[in-house]
């Protein structure tokens, strides 16, 4: 499964006779202990093992939750609440869980930017890159899925605006959005397949994740000089005890920034709506998604416009999945041939630019797209009064403060008593929502144009002729600094 | 470059912050002086507060609001109203078995005839709800169910502080009017409006304490509560722009000075009652979360410490090695 050679040699007989039929100890051995480990990595290449340790929390979790949910209409809510107040600890096991999803996707932020910061999705780690994309996928699709299991308002309605997106696609749209739900719209049936596939895809994310890891094993660890391995004994390390230790520390600190979630804050990254149990009739005033999905649901309703024959809806959709479609693309999207940001500085400056859309994409997406983005710049409502004159409908605006109202008034007294008008507020036309998001979207896939076009003109700075002279390099700056001083 | 990393994690902040949104178009809950005891890392319930709260509920809201969720005997549960440590199993506390005796349920049980029949609740039974389903609920009510307050404190943003806003926040009776809409005559009598003066209502607290004009139009069977969210511009006389916060709900204000007679002897003001019943509701909502919180200071420590043993063992493990 590793690029590199095996050192294991068995020791006693039991050992040797295993070795020659099943070389499990080999393999261990070879990948998780003396496994050749570049010796520069940083604490941004932790992320990897805290998000290993996110996946068995899930799981483990997840699997002792099944055991008291109840996936049916009529009982899914009180389950969920019964797990919270009857089932030993089980507040705390539904917390972890609910808690640990946020958590998960947290750190598989981090951990994609992390990849496309140092550029780890470059040859020869495609695919490494397009599994990690898969699993990401996988992670949204099972989010989506858990999300609906508890049965409350949001779960409801969320899932009837995503589903409701299949059905924007032409032609087998609507059967296609049938099938999903199992008849024509959300019911026991839905909520039963949810639950059958909300437990399924974590084991097939476990699967992409052993085939990210041998894809990882196979051409070794990027490091944030670019710089692939040239000598092992100098420029690397064996992962144990290096980086077990490393990991380890940082997944401690990981899980009390996560603890600190579950047990003094724990619906603070969910919506109140959600501890209301599920009624199609009412519909909530704000449907939003889980943070994590903020950015593409801010795309998704970025696109209000049809384009020719393609309605905005669908047009919306087509962008949404583009967005995640386009991350698959980026090893060849990008034509630079260094790898690291530190020695793009054209490219580390869009970097930080193309982090800093994904997160106000977020922001509109939490936000109510007709809302002005800057309340304060927004100008005063004008006041619109609705009449008709003569069989006709008819309005006259008014501008200003308090005596607008009153010459409002005025001319509604004067109006005849068949006239019937109606006094309404209009706010004032500024940058709205909507508008940004618009905006954002064309940043978003801007970026990755631009990547293209960069990696063809951009002058990067001299790389380090290996990672040990860089870390030698580094140090001696350091030190003569001390001595500087 | 710096100044870029610090944007993107004010944003970071920002975005978190944002998901987690208040409703629009109420005013904003405020809790009681002196805040909630059970907030904070280290905070308790006040029991003596709980049992008062599970008066209110059970004389005045249970008439109305069922609490499904709750069965008797967690009222007798370590941390809730009528625990006693004499009585680790709260089934047998008389205290909690005469208090789910007092009402009478429709057994979800059939007898050894086969029928079922009504019959004092015990400590294991669910509460009774006042009505058989939702829509004799909603035929009670107006059209309007009143909703389940088992997670009423979770099912609202800042749940506490919106229940005891909201009971204590109906406009005072000097804001009232009435307002004849046409005179009596032969046939039909007089038909009358209430109106709120809105320049009566006090409900901003320091920067937010705002001065509004105009008459609220109140329809029979609505009540309006400037906590309550929703829209109070169809139903508003005077400038739009400047209409109050709020909405209106089909429950009239229900704590009425003196309303419960305490068996404490506390004094049931309506900020009494309201801050009772909503520590209750607080309680109800989520009983286990002042064990929550108590173990999380344990598992905070006991990370905190591994960390350290962590950080040196990296020290001391790295020492030799120029990374």
């Amino acid at each position: 499964m590793s690029g590199h050679e095996s050192s294991y040699t068995p020791t006693n007989a039991f050992t040797k006779w295993l070795d020659a039929r099943l070389p499990l100890v080999r393999f261990a051995q070879d990948t998780a202990i003396n496994f050749p480990t570049p010796k520069n990595l940083n604490y941004w290449y932790t992320f990897g093992g805290i998000l290993a340790v996110c996946l068995v929390i899930q799981i483990v979790t997840g699997i002792i939750l099944s055991m008291h949910y109840e996936a049916s209409v009529d009982g899914a809510f009180a389950s969920v609440e019964r797990i919270m107040r009857d089932v030993p600890y089980g507040w705390l096991l539904r917390y972890i869980h609910a808690n640990g999803a946020s958590m998960f996707f947290l750190a598989v932020y981090i951990h994609m930017f992390r990849g496309l910061y140092y550029g780890s999705y470059k040859a020869p780690r495609e695919v490494l890159w397009i599994l990690g994309c898969v699993i990401y996928l996988l992670m949204m699709a099972t989010a989506f899925l858990g999300y609906m299991l508890p049965w409350g308002q949001m779960s409801y309605h969320g899932a009837n605006v995503i589903t409701s997106l299949f059905g924007a696609i032409p032609l087998i749209g609507e059967s296609l959005q049938t099938w999903i739900l199992g008849g024509p719209s959300i019911g026991n049936q839905t909520l039963q397949r949810f639950f059958s596939l909300h437990y399924l895809l974590p084991f097939m994310i476990a699967g992409a994740v052993i085939l990210h890891v041998w894809a990882l094993h196979v051409p070794g660890n990027n490091n944030p000089t670019g710089v692939e391995v040239q000598d092992v004994a100098k420029d690397t390390v064996p992962f144990h005890p290096y980086y077990t230790v490393k990991d380890a520390f940082a997944i401690v600190i990981f899980l009390i920034m996560f603890a600190v979630f579950v047990f003094y804050a724990p619906n603070v990254l969910g919506h109140a709506d959600n501890y209301i149990e599920a009624n199609p009739l009412v519909t909530p005033a704000h449907i939003v998604p889980e943070w994590y999905l903020l950015p593409f649901y801010a795309i998704l309703r970025a696109i209000t416009f049809d384009l020719g024959p393609i309605p905005a809806k669908l047009l919306g959709v087509i962008f949404m999945f583009a967005a995640i479609a386009v991350l698959f693309l980026l090893p060849w999207l990008d034509t630079s041939k260094v790898k690291s940001m530190r020695y793009r500085p054209v490219a580390k400056q869009f970097f930080f630019g193309f982090v800093a859309v994904c997160l106000l994409l977020g922001w509109c997406g939490a936000a109510n797209p007709d809302d002005a983005v800057i309340p304060a710049l927004q100008g005063d409502p004008k006041l619109v009064v609705s009449y008709t004159a003569d069989g006709q409908e008819a309005t006259s605006e008014y501008k200003g403060g308090g005596e607008a109202y009153v010459d409002a008034k005025r001319f509604m007294e004067s109006l005849p008593a068949d006239a019937n008008p109606s006094l309404s507020a209009v706010p004032a036309p500024t940058f709205l929502f909507r508008h940004f998001s618009l905006i954002l979207t064309f940043c978003y896939f801007g970026f990755f144009v631009l990547l293209f076009f960069l990696g063809l003109t951009e002058k990067p700075k001299d790389l380090p002729e290996s990672i040990h002279k860089s870390v030698l390099k580094r140090h001696k700056a350091s030190a003569s600094a001390v001595a500087a001083e | 470059m710096k100044a870029f990393r610090i944007l993107t994690a004010g944003l970071a902040g920002l975005m978190i912050a944002a998901s987690a949104h208040a409703a629009g178009g109420a005013a904003h809950p405020h809790e009681p002086e002196g805040g909630w005891p059970f907030e904070g890392v280290t905070g308790q319930f006040d029991q003596a507060s709980l049992q008062r709260g599970y008066q209110v509920y059970q004389e005045v809201c249970s008439s109305c609001h069922s609490m499904k969720l709750l069965s008797y005997r967690n009222l007798g549960d370590p941390g809730g109203p009528f625990y006693d440590p004499e009585y680790p199993n709260p089934n047998d506390n008389p205290f909690v078995k005469a208090i789910a005796a007092q009402n009478e349920i429709l057994s979800p049980t059939p007898n050894e005839t086969g029928d079922y029949d009504f019959r004092p609740a015990t400590p294991a039974d669910k509460f009774r709800s006042p009505y058989p389903n939702d829509n004799a609920a909603r035929a009670a009510n107006g059209g309007a169910v009143p909703p389940d307050l088992s997670v009423i404190f979770k099912a609202r943003h800042d749940g506490a502080s919106y229940v005891y806003s909201l009971l204590s926040g109906y406009p005072d009776e000097e804001a009232f009017s009435e307002r004849v809409v046409s005179e009596a005559t032969d046939d039909a009598p007089a038909e009358t409006q209430t109106i709120i003066d809105v320049s009566k209502l006090h409900f901003g607290h320091g920067d937010e304490a705002e001065h509004y004009e105009g008459y609220l139009v109140q329809n029979v069977g609505q009540y309006y509560n400037p906590y309550m969210p929703g829209d109070t511009i169809p139903q508003f006389e005077g400038d739009p722009r400047h209409a109050p916060p709020g909405g209106f709900l089909a429950m009239p204000p229900q704590l009425l000075p003196g309303r419960v007679e305490y068996t404490d002897g506390t004094e049931a003001t309506v900020e009494q009652m309201a801050y009772d019943v909503a520590q209750f509701l607080a309680w109800a909502g989520e009983p286990k979360q002042t064990n929550r919180k108590s173990l999380g200071l344990a598992v905070m420590v006991y990370l905190g410490i591994l960390a350290i043993l962590l950080w040196f063992s990296y020290k001391r493990i790295w020492r030799n090695v120029e990374h």
